[in-house]
C-alpha cells in the first residue's frame, strides 16, 4: 500500500464485491419477486392489505413497535402426526399393526380410544412411513401431518416459520430484532378480536397483567359521553375505565393499528414452508 | 514514530488552520452524545416503568431507543471521528488543514442534519429501517456534509509532503470512500417510493448496519489507534506488515458479515454472511497483535489518553468476537431477538468507537487549541467513569441477553419470565448509562470551556487589535 490509488482499488474491490453480494444480487433474485400459491390451493399467497390496514402498519413504523417486537418466527425442523381415519374391515388388525409399530406406545394406548383418532405426535419422516406401511397392509386408511418444530412453535407463535414471500408487500418491512415483546406474526391468528387489540393498546395490563408494553394512550380520546354513547368506546375492567361521565374513544390510528395487527397470519402452508393445516372438519 | 513532525513551525500552521473545524466538529458532537445518552437511558428506565412520561408519543421506547441510538452514532461518532482524521491527515500530511472553511460549513450542515433526524424520529416520521431511521432531508445532509468534509481531508492527504502512506492512511482513506458509498446505496434504495419488495428491504438494511457500525467505526477506530498508540508511547508501530494484512482481510471478509442466521431471507446469503464471519476472525488477531505489541512495555501513565485507546481497543476485540458469535447458528438460535444484540452494538459504539475517541480528543484538543486542557481532574475522572459505565452497561446485556435466550429457546418457559429475567440486569445496565453519561458531561465540560475560553481570547484580541492597531495580531495572540 504504498500509494493512495492502491488503497482505493482495495477498497473500491472489497466494498464493491460485497455491493454485488449483498444488494445488487438480492434486488436481481428477489426484487422482482411475485404471489405464490398455498399448498394444495390455487389462493394466491400474500394478499394485498386493505387501505385501513396499510395505513396502520405506517402507524406501527412511526410508533418504532419493531423496536421491541419481532415478525419473525423460526422453526427447527419438522415433525409428522399419523392419525388413523378409519379401520377399515378389520379393526383389531390395525390396533395390532399400531400395537407393534415401533414409536413410543404408551401415546398411542392413552390417545386411541376410537378412529378416527391421532395415533402418533412428533414422530420422524421413517418412523411414519414405516408405521402408516404397517397400519395400511393391515386396512386401515391413514393420514400423515407434517408440522414445524422449535421453540416458537411450541410457544403457539405460528404454525411454520416465516419466509421472504410472507413480506412482499410490507413497505416498510419491520421485522425487528429484540422481543422485548412476544413475536407479532401471528397476532392475527391469536387474538383475531378488534375489540381486544384496542383494549390491549390502550391498557396493556388490563389484558396481560403481566406486560411491560407501554400505554398508547395518545392513541385514543377521552371524552364526555354526549347524549348517545360512542359505539366504538372501549370496555375496559374498572380500574382502567375513564371518569364517571367519560368514555374512551380509539382514534383513527388506533383503528388503523389494531388494524394491521389483525392482518398479520402468517399462516399459510407454502412450498418452502409446508405444514398440514388443522382441519376442523375432522 | 510517526513521520517526521518535529518542525515547530509547521506544527503551528497546522494546528492553527485546525482549530476552528475541529471546535465546529466536537463541541456539536458533545453535545449529541449528551442527548443521545440522556434518550437512552430515558428509553432504559421504561422498562421498569412503562408509564413514565406516558403521555406522550414522544417519550415511548420505540422512539426513544432509535434516536438514542442514532444521536450517539450519527451525533458523537461519525463527526467526532472526521475530526479526528481530519487532524491525523494533516499531520502525517505536515501540511495545514486544505480548505478549512469547508469542513466548518460541513459540521454545521452534519449537526443540523442531525438534529432534524433526531426530531423527525421523535416525532414519529422515522423510515423504520434500522440505523437509518432519519428521513430524506436529513440524510441528504448528512451526505452532503460528509462529502464536503471528504474533499478537504482528500485534498490534504493529496498535498502531503511524505509520498509513503502510514498505516492509519490506509484505514482512515478507506473510511473516507465506505461511508458515502454505502450511506447513498442504502439511502437511495430505501427512503425511496416504492420500496424494493420485501426482504430485499432488510437485506439492504443488514448490509448497511454491518458496514457503517462494525467496518466503518473499526476502519477509523484502529487507524486512529494506530497513529495516537506509536506517537503517545514514542515508539514505532510493531510489525506493520501484519496492519497491512489486517486492513486488507478486514475490508474484504468484513464487509460480507451481518445477516442474521435465522433470517427470512434465501439460505445463501447467511450462510455466506457466517462464512465471513469465521473468515473475521483473521483481522481482529492480526490487528490485537499489531496492538499488543506496541503497546507492551510501553511506559506511559495511565488514565490518560493513552488509555482511553487502549480500552478502546480490548473493546473493539471483544465486541468483534461477540458480533461473530452472533453468526454462529448454533450460538444464533439462543442469541438472536435478544438483549445480547444490544449490549454487542452499544460495546461497538461506546466501549470502543467512543473511547478511542475520547482518547484522540483528550490528546489533540490541547495541542490544536495551544493550551492544556482546562480542567484535566475531569478528563482523568472520564476515564475510570466511562470504564466503570461500559463494564456495568454492557456486561449486564450480554449475560441478561444469554439468559433470555435459554428461556426463550425453551418453550415450557413463558414468555413473561424469560422477559423478566433479562429486566433485571437492564436494571443494573441502566446504572451503567448514568456512569457513561456523567462520563460524557465531564467531557462536554472540558471541551465547551476550551471554546468559550478560545471565544473570549478572540474577543480580546479583536478589542485589544481595535485599541491598539500597531500591535500585530501575533503578540496579542502570546498574551491572552
Amino acid at each position: 500500500m504504498k500509494t493512495g490509488f492502491s488503497v482505493f482499488l482495495a477498497t473500491f474491490v472489497a466494498l464493491g464485491a460485497s455491493w454485488c453480494g449483498f444488494v445488487l444480487a438480492p434486488v436481481l433474485q428477489l426484487g422482482g419477486a411475485k404471489q405464490t400459491v398455498i399448498l394444495q390451493t390455487t389462493d394466491n399467497w400474500p394478499l394485498q392489505r386493505p387501505g385501513e390496514a396499510t395505513l396502520g402498519l405506517q402507524i406501527y413504523r412511526a410508533n418504532g413497535c419493531a423496536a421491541c417486537h419481532t415478525e419473525q418466527v423460526r422453526q427447527t425442523g419438522v415433525a409428522f402426526n399419523l392419525i388413523v381415519t378409519s379401520a377399515g374391515k378389520n379393526p383389531d388388525a390395525v390396533l395390532k399393526a399400531i400395537s407393534e409399530s415401533e414409536p413410543n406406545q404408551s401415546k398411542y394406548t392413552e390417545h386411541v380410544i376410537g378412529f378416527p383418532g391421532v395415533i402418533f405426535v412428533g414422530i420422524s419422516k421413517e418412523q411414519a412411513d414405516a408405521t402408516s406401511d404397517k397400519i395400511t397392509a393391515a386396512g386401515g386408511k391413514v393420514e400423515t401431518d407434517l408440522t414445524a418444530t422449535g421453540a416458537d412453535i411450541a410457544r403457539g407463535w405460528g404454525s411454520r416459520q416465516c419466509v421472504a414471500a410472507d413480506y412482499l408487500y410490507d413497505q416498510p418491512v419491520q421485522l425487528g430484532s429484540l422481543r422485548a415483546g412476544p413475536d407479532l406474526s401471528n397476532i392475527g391468528v391469536r387474538a383475531p378480536d378488534l375489540n381486544w387489540q384496542l383494549r390491549h393498546l390502550y391498557a396493556p395490563k388490563s389484558v396481560t397483567p403481566d406486560s411491560t408494553m407501554p400505554s398508547f394512550k395518545f392513541l385514543f380520546e377521552v371524552r364526555k359521553i354526549g347524549d348517545t354513547p360512542s359505539p366504538d368506546a372501549l370496555e375496559l375492567p374498572l380500574e382502567f375505565a375513564a371518569a364517571d361521565g367519560y368514555e374512551i374513544v380509539p382514534k383513527p390510528e388506533a383503528k388503523q393499528l389494531a388494524a394491521y395487527l389483525l392482518t398479520l397470519k402468517a399462516n399459510a402452508p407454502l412450498y418452502e414452508a409446508p405444514f398440514t393445516p388443522l382441519t376442523t372438519a375432522k | 514514530m510517526n513521520p517526521t513532525e518535529n518542525n515547530s513551525s509547521c506544527d503551528r500552521e497546522i494546528n492553527a488552520s485546525l482549530r476552528v473545524p475541529l471546535l465546529a466538529l466536537f463541541g456539536g458532537a458533545a453535545v449529541w452524545l449528551v442527548v443521545g445518552l440522556v434518550l437512552g437511558l430515558i428509553a432504559g428506565i421504561k422498562f421498569h416503568a412503562p408509564e413514565f412520561l406516558g403521555g406522550c408519543s414522544w417519550f415511548t421506547y420505540g422512539h426513544l431507543a432509535p434516536a438514542a441510538n442514532d444521536a450517539v452514532l450519527y451525533g458523537f461518532c461519525i463527526p467526532a471521528a472526521l475530526g479526528v482524521m481530519l487532524w491525523i491527515f494533516a499531520r502525517l500530511s505536515q501540511n495545514p488543514l486544505a480548505l478549512p472553511l469547508v469542513p466548518v460549513v460541513a459540521a454545521n450542515l452534519w449537526h443540523l442534519g442531525v438534529l432534524i433526524g433526531t426530531v423527525a424520529i421523535l416525532l414519529g416520521d422515522s423510515t423504520g429501517h434500522t440505523w437509518i431511521e432519519y428521513p430524506r432531508v436529513a440524510a441528504v445532509l448528512l451526505f452532503a456534509a460528509f462529502l464536503l468534509i471528504a474533499v478537504s481531508a482528500a485534498a490534504t492527504f493529496g498535498w502531503r509532503r511524505e509520498q509513503d502512506l502510514y498505516p492509519s492512511h490506509w484505514f482512515l482513506f478507506a473510511a473516507l470512500l465506505w461511508f458515502p458509498w454505502i450511506y447513498s446505496t442504502a439511502n437511495l434504495l430505501l427512503i425511496s417510493n416504492p420500496l424494493p419488495r420485501g426482504v430485499v428491504q432488510p437485506i439492504i438494511g443488514w448490509w448497511l448496519a454491518n458496514n457503517l457500525v462494525f467496518v466503518w467505526l473499526a476502519l477509523v477506530g484502529v487507524g486512529t489507534a494506530f497513529y495516537f498508540l506509536p506517537k503517545i508511547s514514542v515508539r514505532p508501530l510493531a510489525n506493520s506488515g501484519f496492519a497491512l494484512f489486517g486492513f486488507i482481510t478486514l475490508i474484504l471478509f468484513g464487509t460480507w458479515c451481518g445477516i442474521p442466521q435465522g433470517a427470512p431471507v434465501p439460505a445463501w446469503l447467511p450462510t455466506l454472511s457466517s462464512v465471513a464471519a469465521v473468515l473475521t476472525i483473521i483481522p481482529l488477531l492480526a490487528i490485537s497483535i499489531v496492538t499488543v505489541k506496541t503497546v507492551c512495555g510501553a511506559c506511559v501513565s495511565c488514565h490518560g489518553p493513552f488509555c482511553f485507546i487502549k480500552f478502546g481497543m480490548i473493546s473493539f476485540v471483544v465486541s468483534g468476537i461477540l458480533y461473530l458469535a452472533e453468526a454462529c447458528p448454533q450460538y444464533s438460535r439462543v442469541l438472536e431477538f435478544t438483549w445480547f444484540g444490544v449490549g454487542q452494538t452499544q460495546l461497538q459504539l461506546l466501549g470502543f468507537a467512543a473511547m478511542i475517541l475520547f482518547g484522540a480528543i483528550y490528546e489533540l484538543l490541547p495541542q490544536v487549541m495551544g493550551k492544556p486542557l482546562p480542567l484535566p481532574k475531569f478528563a482523568k475522572l472520564h476515564f475510570w467513569v466511562a470504564i466503570a459505565g461500559v463494564l456495568l452497561f454492557v456486561v449486564p446485556l450480554i449475560i441478561g441477553g444469554i439468559e433470555q435466550g435459554e428461556k426463550l429457546a425453551d418453550a415450557s418457559v413463558p414468555f413473561a419470565a424469560a422477559n423478566a429475567a433479562a429486566l433485571q440486569f437492564l436494571r443494573v445496565s441502566a446504572t451503567g448509562q448514568l456512569l457513561i453519561l456523567l462520563g460524557a458531561l465531564l467531557f462536554t465540560a472540558n471541551i465547551f470551556i476550551m471554546t468559550i475560553q478560545w471565544k473570549i481570547g478572540l474577543v480580546k484580541m479583536v478589542i485589544a487589535y481595535l485599541k491598539s492597531p500597531l500591535e500585530t495580531p501575533e503578540t496579542v495572540e502570546v498574551k491572552s
